[in-house]
């Protein structure tokens, strides 16, 4: 990294050299470390997602699985993802126009591995990874975190799990949805074992992250600093790393028992030996369902700083705030049932697990009322991480609400593995965690680099995204509620009775690809910064959290004293130096 | 739980500034080994849920299948089950010595006390490797290798069967006897793998100990690694009664 005026020892000079990152001990150096890897997983997951978008555009075979005689004298056309899968059987013979074996295997692996990749290498581990370990200690005010060794380790987990997904794309694939439902995870003949010991190292990676933030948190917060006085982001990865640390492990033993039926026969999910396919829904769920709290709890912990930051106002209801993000935590773990009300439940289950995801709505509800009351009347600056959290407002809440459809009995039969249920987890995963995610970065960029991003350029992607998302998903609601199954490779059959389908594909698929331009747009002009952003004030935006008391970037180890424990989010004796360009405190400025 | 050992107060820093063993973000030693405690209950709480999908998996199968559960039960050996659980307490019993023997400074009793834990694991593991042997050889496997033609003659007297099944016995089990040995396996399996992993880390802190890196001042490591070691006798202590005692 380019650091010309690099006069100040900070964390990115304090010493030079591969191994100086490889064997980092400093949560900074750590979080850069992840910074790497998931980017460049979700640059994966988003090719993935752009093929297959690309192959929606229209009805029938677009750019993958034209019929045998095109495809043996165009091989390459459809090879380029990497998914080598073995020849179909020629012999097979389908109506003309329609799909080859081919064509279906590499669909099916392609929204199987971009599941996969975007969810277990990319959400999960994205906000708490690399924003959580750069700004946790800093926001405590403490050097490090609790077990800085566990935290590397955790890294090398995590890059370890990382392999075993390529090895998968070269071991034959995966094509059984990124879920690994039994029985067909078991008579699938793709990567099933691979995949899966990917996932399982993935999960200790995440449950020893968790167990790092949750001692943290308890033991190395500086003297004045109460639960109450905690910056809501640390509560939102309080409740993130309790849900880490009670869910994962029963998905180590779910994928676990999932490759000794593979390997050994084992027989606990197959019918044949007693055993119950359902079984592995339940065990699955009872993680799958509270990991989407892991992803969107850090997301939401993100959104209270810059909505009170950016409003600069004190945030509205702290305490309603903090406590919503436990009881999501904990609630989350009561309705994972609501993801197998088709797949064979009794109604008085059905009507529990029905009733209890509507409760587990009204702490969600409370945070977004709590933003709205915190920038009401407040003055609202419109820089990037605010448009973000803006966007996230927006998008969650259509993401949530049409949860509510999903956990209405009648109508989530109606619209089970539809497009619906498609837009409306990309609407939480990515309108909700991805971007405030983003939201995150942007915020903490300056800090992390040392760097100023030009604002304008950040409005402009913000807005390109925001578009593109919308353009991409909201047709899938129509979509779904019409009946188009989600999984699909060849919908030419469903046109006779839906027309529609035709251009509402097609502009899901322009969204994508604006969605995708955008995002370049966001990497283009933040790796510019690096090189060529203005030197970041310690304060850009006028944050009271503890991370900005220290320099841009921090040094080496944070701070050479525990900082003054004040309110985090006072903002009254705040003022803009302009020849800083950032925030001083008037006490500050005026008695030195 | 198993927290029964008393730490002794630990003393603040010493007044010649950090102590070796003292990472440059805690404050005094005692902080330090608190948080290192907390982090391994933690741990310890991610253990219990790990090893609780399988006895989720045991109720599921046992409320559906008590049949299977009471008649194949009669092929694990309860003797040898008993033994390997007297082991286990002991082994939980010289650790916690261990534990003692550092806080009040004696290498030596430290040393001996890690020793002895480690030859009870390892009796541990050659009673079960018994037992496999001969769950190996009558064919008791998990189900999809389990070969019901060759049941050996069940020790016991017929239990009394469920309402509306007859009673099991040799010449009439039960369908799909193997779940039950599926589930032993996976079960008793995975609690080995803890064992053996419990036995490395034992191994490594003896290292230490040998070395004299510990005092009354710092034995983090052999606290936990104790902690840890009882997590692994407690979950025997109820895999026994759920596999070997069914009644």
């Amino acid at each position: 990294m380019a650091e010309p005026a690099a006069a100040a020892d900070n964390y990115l000079t304090h010493t030079r050299g591969f191994l100086s990152w490889a064997l980092t001990l400093d949560h900074k150096r750590i979080a850069i470390l992840y910074t790497v890897g998931i980017f460049g997983s979700f640059l994966l997951g988003g090719i993935f997602a752009l093929l297959i978008r690309a192959e929606l555009a229209t009805p029938g075979p677009t750019i993958m699985g034209f019929p045998e005689k095109t495809a043996s004298s165009a091989p390459p056309a459809s090879g380029e993802a990497g998914a080598s899968e073995p020849a179909p059987a020629v012999g097979e013979s389908l109506p003309a126009p329609l799909a080859t074996a081919r064509g279906k295997d590499l669909y099916n692996h392609l929204f199987t591995l971009h599941g996969a990749v975007m969810i277990f290498l990319v959400i999960i581990p994205g906000i708490p990874a690399v924003l959580g370990n750069f700004v946790l200690p800093l926001m405590l005010g403490a050097k490090d975190v609790a077990f800085p060794r566990l935290n590397l380790a955790s890294f090398y987990l995590w890059l370890f799990g990382a392999v075993f997904f390529i090895v998968t794309l070269h071991a034959g694939g995966l094509d059984t949805g990124w879920t690994f439902y039994t029985p067909y995870s078991t008579a699938s003949d793709t990567a099933v074992v691979t995949a899966v010991t990917g996932a399982f190292i993935l999960g200790f990676s995440s449950i020893f992250t968790g167990i790092n933030f949750i001692v943290t948190i308890h033991k190395l917060r500086p003297p004045g600093m109460t639960w109450f006085k905690m910056p809501l982001f640390l509560w939102g990865l309080y409740a993130t790393a309790i849900i880490q640390v009670l869910a994962t492990p029963v998905l180590g033993i779910t994928l676990l028992l999932l490759a000794a039926e593979r390997t050994m026969g084992l027989g606990i999910f197959d019918p044949k030996y007693g055993g119950d396919p359902v079984l592995f829904q339940h065990f699955f769920w009872f993680y799958s369902h509270p990991a989407v709290y892991i992803m969107i709890l850090p997301g939401m912990g993100i959104i209270s700083e810059v909505v009170a930051v950016f409003s600069r106002k004190h945030i509205f209801g702290y305490r309603f705030i903090a406590f919503s993000s436990v009881a999501i935590a904990l609630w989350g773990f009561l309705v994972w049932g609501h993801h197998m009300f088709v797949s064979g439940m009794s109604p008085l289950a059905a009507m529990v697990f029905s009733a209890l995801t509507f409760s587990v709505s009204i702490p969600s509800a409370i945070k977004v009322f709590n933003w709205l009351a915190t920038m009401y009347k407040g003055s609202i600056g419109l820089a990037t991480p605010m448009c973000y959290a803006l966007a996230f407002i927006f998008l969650f809440g259509i993401g949530g609400l049409t949860g509510l459809f999903l956990g209405t009995l009648s109508v989530d039969v109606h619209v089970t593995d539809t497009y619906f249920v498609v837009a409306h987890f990309h609407y939480v995963m990515f309108g909700g965690t991805m971007v405030a995610f983003l939201a995150g970065l942007h915020y903490w960029w300056p800090k992390i680099t040392g760097r100023m991003f030009s604002d304008r350029w950040g409005q402009a992607a913000c807005l390109i995204v925001f578009v593109g998302f919308n353009l991409t998903f909201f047709p899938q609601f129509i979509l779904g509620s019409r009946g188009m199954p989600r999984r699909y490779y060849d919908y030419s059959r469903l046109l006779d009775l839906h027309p529609e389908f035709a251009h509402l594909h097609l502009m899901s698929t322009v969204g994508a690809f604006l969605m995708g331009v955008g995002l370049v747009i966001v990497l283009a002009y933040l790796l510019h910064s690096l090189w060529r952003g203005r030197p970041a004030p310690a304060n850009p935006w006028g944050g009271a959290t503890l991370e900005w008391r220290c320099a841009s970037p921090p040094p080496y180890d944070n701070f050479s004293s525990p900082p003054p424990v004040g309110d985090p989010y006072d903002y009254s004796d705040f003022e803009y130096a302009g020849a800083e360009r950032g925030f001083v405190r008037r006490a500050e400025a005026a008695s030195p | 739980m198993t927290d029964a050992h008393e730490k002794t107060p630990a003393a603040g820093a010493p007044s010649d500034g950090h102590p070796p063993f003292l990472a440059h973000h805690f404050d005094s030693p005692r902080h330090q080994f608190d948080a290192g405690k907390l982090g391994m209950w933690v741990f310890i709480v991610t253990e219990v849920l790990f090893f609780g999908g399988l006895f989720c998996a045991y109720a599921v199968y046992r409320a559906i299948h008590p049949e299977i559960f009471v008649y194949a039960h009669q092929f694990l050996d309860k003797t040898l089950g008993a033994l390997n659980t007297a082991v286990l307490i002991a082994s939980s019993l010289s650790i916690a010595w261990a534990v003692r023997c550092a806080q009040c400074n004696q290498r030596r009793g430290l040393v001996a006390c890690l020793a002895m834990t480690l030859i009870l694991a390892t009796v541990f593991l050659g009673v079960k490797y018994v037992e496999y042997k001969q769950k190996w050889e009558h064919g008791l496997l998990w189900a999809s290798r389990f070969k019901a033609a060759e049941l050996p003659v069940a020790t016991e007297h017929a239990v009394a069967a469920p309402p509306g099944h007859d009673a099991p016995s040799p010449a009439n089990p039960p369908r799909n006897v193997g779940i039950f040995f599926s589930i032993y396996f996976v079960m008793t399996g995975l609690h080995g793998i803890h064992v053996i992993a419990g036995m490395g880390v034992i191994a490594w802190v003896l290292v230490l100990a040998v070395k004299g890196r510990f005092s009354s001042q710092y034995y983090n490591p052999v606290d936990f690694t104790a902690l840890y070691w009882h997590l692994v006798d407690l979950i025997w202590i109820y895999l026994f009664p759920l596999l070997y005692l069914i009644h």
